[in-house]
């Protein structure tokens, strides 16, 4: 009897879904769209940046540093002048968004006074880029002087040797593969499990689904069942896309990783479900999906924004983002190859999490049944 | 012979804060009787019915559905009672088979009971080509005729009508009430409210509710002669202005 209701109840909802095309549209189109536009636009990489050069010293050794930066292929040389003014005409113009200023005496200040000056400015219009930009500059131009300085003799040197571990080629896919996955979990099984509560409440059907003997229980399980075993192929979706197109590696356990998806799943229902006891119609639980769910989730969850560097008060706000745990816990198990042991803290802060909302939504759903 | 009363409500009472919704109502409807509940809009009407199908707890007072008490057995009492709210109840995205089915399934029919069931209901309404469409691309009269018929899917005792006939026209209006004859001839009983007062001249007994208290009830007939009123319209003007 209990089987026999559920499995009505899963084909019931297997068929709101399948009828509507807008909503199978957002169950597919809307994570593999998100993968590709946060792949080919959130990237800290960058190939071919323009830059101007003003090199008011016209020597060999500032000959040789500019060969040095073009030669990387990292930097695109637009313009060489021996006036600053020609730089911020090209900032302004918008053509460049690095310059290097190579003072006058280049080469007598390096070899005879052991002291010469390159000036990096950038358009910090953009900061991230231009930090960027000037960060490898600056790395660029450092080795730059190692090389030539053997020939001089600094005496003492130190050696600053940085390696960027799990992610060697700092490859921007490493942080949003694992991003969009908890974003689109988050947004499609809280946000579709509140809508199509809500739907039953503004349509009148959830009276009827009352005054039936299931237990309320039962209908919320019949109700999110489907949209759970969606919510899961779509994560695979989105982490097969990752593996193939972006090359997202997978070190840790494949098992592992898609025991915690679930795990993650179930604390977004729990939170869809909550929503929904509150929202009475589809358009009150879609409008606080959004604020609730997409924002925080996207902002504070650390997948765009790095939260070590945001105020102390977004810090304690973003402790609250399921999503954050859930991030830690794919990157480390997906890039770092980590077992269960290591992410056990995010997993149970996640597993509290869980239990709190659980409580609170059915508490809540039995509010309206009595 | 005792027989079970299909409904019994002793002093039932709800209120929302200092709000008397439902004050001390206290009536009884016997077995395959069409009780009809009449009142204004706002007069309690759906907060009743509402205790009664065990969707509310009443502040006050006791009511037995089927034998089974509404405090503590609303688990049995929807087991045996069928119910269709005033907005129809049906999914409007899915067809007419998977309406009935749906509802046969989470009252625990069967396949087979499902499958009679579908081609009774189907054929009853005459619904035959219009099966597999979208109940939502039906006219409103029909949607209404089938919500009736899914109410009462899993062959309950009671089945609760409120306002079942809102928005349709007297001649829509006296098939659907064919459909409530034809299930109380077979031992169904009715629990309808509407605020059509021709309607009410189709019940066997109706009360009339005004402001959250039972002012009057008994068959339509002795209602007319009570209050020396040529149609039920003139028992309710009568009654509103007392």
């Amino acid at each position: 009897m209990m089987l026999r209701t559920f499995i009505a109840f899963v084909k019931k909802e297997t068929f709101h879904i399948l009828r509507d095309p807008r909503t199978l549209f957002i169950l597919f189109g809307m994570p593999i769209a998100l993968v590709f536009i946060f792949g080919y636009t959130i990237t800290n990489e960058f190939t071919g940046a323009s830059i101007s050069v003003v090199d008011q010293s016209k020597d060999k050794l500032s000959q040789a540093l500019i060969d040095h930066l073009v030669a990387s292929g990292h930097f695109e040389l637009i313009n060489v002048s021996d006036d600053i003014v020609s730089l911020e005409n090209d900032f302004k113009a918008g053509v460049v968004k690095m310059g290097v200023v190579i003072s006058p005496l280049f080469e007598q200040h390096f070899y005879r006074d052991k002291k010469a000056t390159v000036q990096i400015i950038a358009d910090a219009t953009e900061p991230n880029y231009a930090a960027t930009l000037t960060n490898y500059a600056t790395r660029m131009i450092n080795a730059f002087q190692n090389t030539k300085s053997e020939i001089s003799s600094i005496p003492y040197q130190l050696d600053i040797e940085s390696r960027m571990y799990y992610n060697p080629k700092l490859i921007g896919a490493y942080n949003f593969v694992p991003g969009v996955v908890a974003l689109i979990l988050m947004l499609i099984c809280a946000m579709m499990t509140s809508l199509t509560i809500a739907k039953e409440k503004e349509m009148g059907t959830m009276d009827l689904l009352l005054v039936s003997p299931l237990h309320p229980l039962l209908i919320i399980l019949g109700k999110v069942t489907p949209y759970v075993i969606l919510s899961f192929i779509n994560a695979i979706i989105v982490l097969g896309i990752g593996y193939f197109v972006f090359t997202v590696p997978i070190k840790g356990s494949l098992v592992l990783l898609l025991l915690l998806v679930l795990l993650y799943l179930m604390v977004a229902l729990a939170l869809g479900i909550l929503i929904s006891t509150k929202a009475n119609s589809q358009q009150t639980a879609m409008m606080s999906s959004l604020f609730i769910l997409l924002l925080p989730t996207m902002l504070l969850s650390g997948f765009i924004f790095p939260i070590a560097s945001m105020p102390v008060i977004l810090q304690y706000i973003s402790k609250i983002i399921p999503a954050k745990y859930f991030i830690i816990i794919e990157k480390a198990i997906m890039l770092k190859g980590a077992s269960l042991d290591s992410v056990i803290n995010p997993v149970i802060v996640l597993g509290i999490m869980l239990v709190i909302l659980l409580a609170a939504a059915l508490k809540n759903f039995k509010v309206i049944y009595k | 012979m005792t027989t079970i009363k299909a409904i019994e409500a002793n002093l039932l009472t709800k209120r929302f804060g200092s709000f008397t919704a439902v004050d001390a109502i206290t009536f009884d409807v016997q077995q395959g009787e069409i009780f009809g509940f009449l009142g204004a809009n706002g007069a309690g009407k759906t907060t009743a019915i509402k205790m009664l199908i065990g969707l509310s707890r009443p502040t006050d007072g006791q009511a037995k559905v089927a034998g089974f008490d509404v405090y503590r057995q609303t688990e049995q009492i929807k087991n045996h009672i069928g119910y269709m709210s005033q907005r129809f109840s049906l999914y409007e995205d899915l067809t007419v088979k998977q309406n009935i089915r749906f509802y046969g399934g989470i009252y625990g029919l069967s396949r087979r009971e499902i499958k009679t069931k579908t081609e009774e209901i189907v054929s009853n309404l005459e619904l035959r080509d219009y099966s597999n469409k979208v109940v939502g691309a039906l006219p409103l009269g029909w949607k209404q005729r089938l919500a009736f018929a899914v109410a009462g899917v899993h062959d309950p005792k009671i089945i609760f009508l409120d306002e079942p006939t809102g928005g349709v026209d007297p001649a829509t209006r006296r098939q659907f009430w064919e459909m409530i004859y034809a299930a109380a001839n077979q031992g169904v009983t009715i629990f309808v409210t509407t605020h059509y007062m021709d309607e009410a001249e189709y019940c066997d007994r109706i009360s009339i509710m005004v402001d959250g208290k039972i002012e009057a009830l008994d068959s339509p007939r002795n209602l007319k002669i009570q209050f020396e009123a040529k149609s039920m319209d003139d028992v309710f003007i009568k009654l509103a202005r007392a």
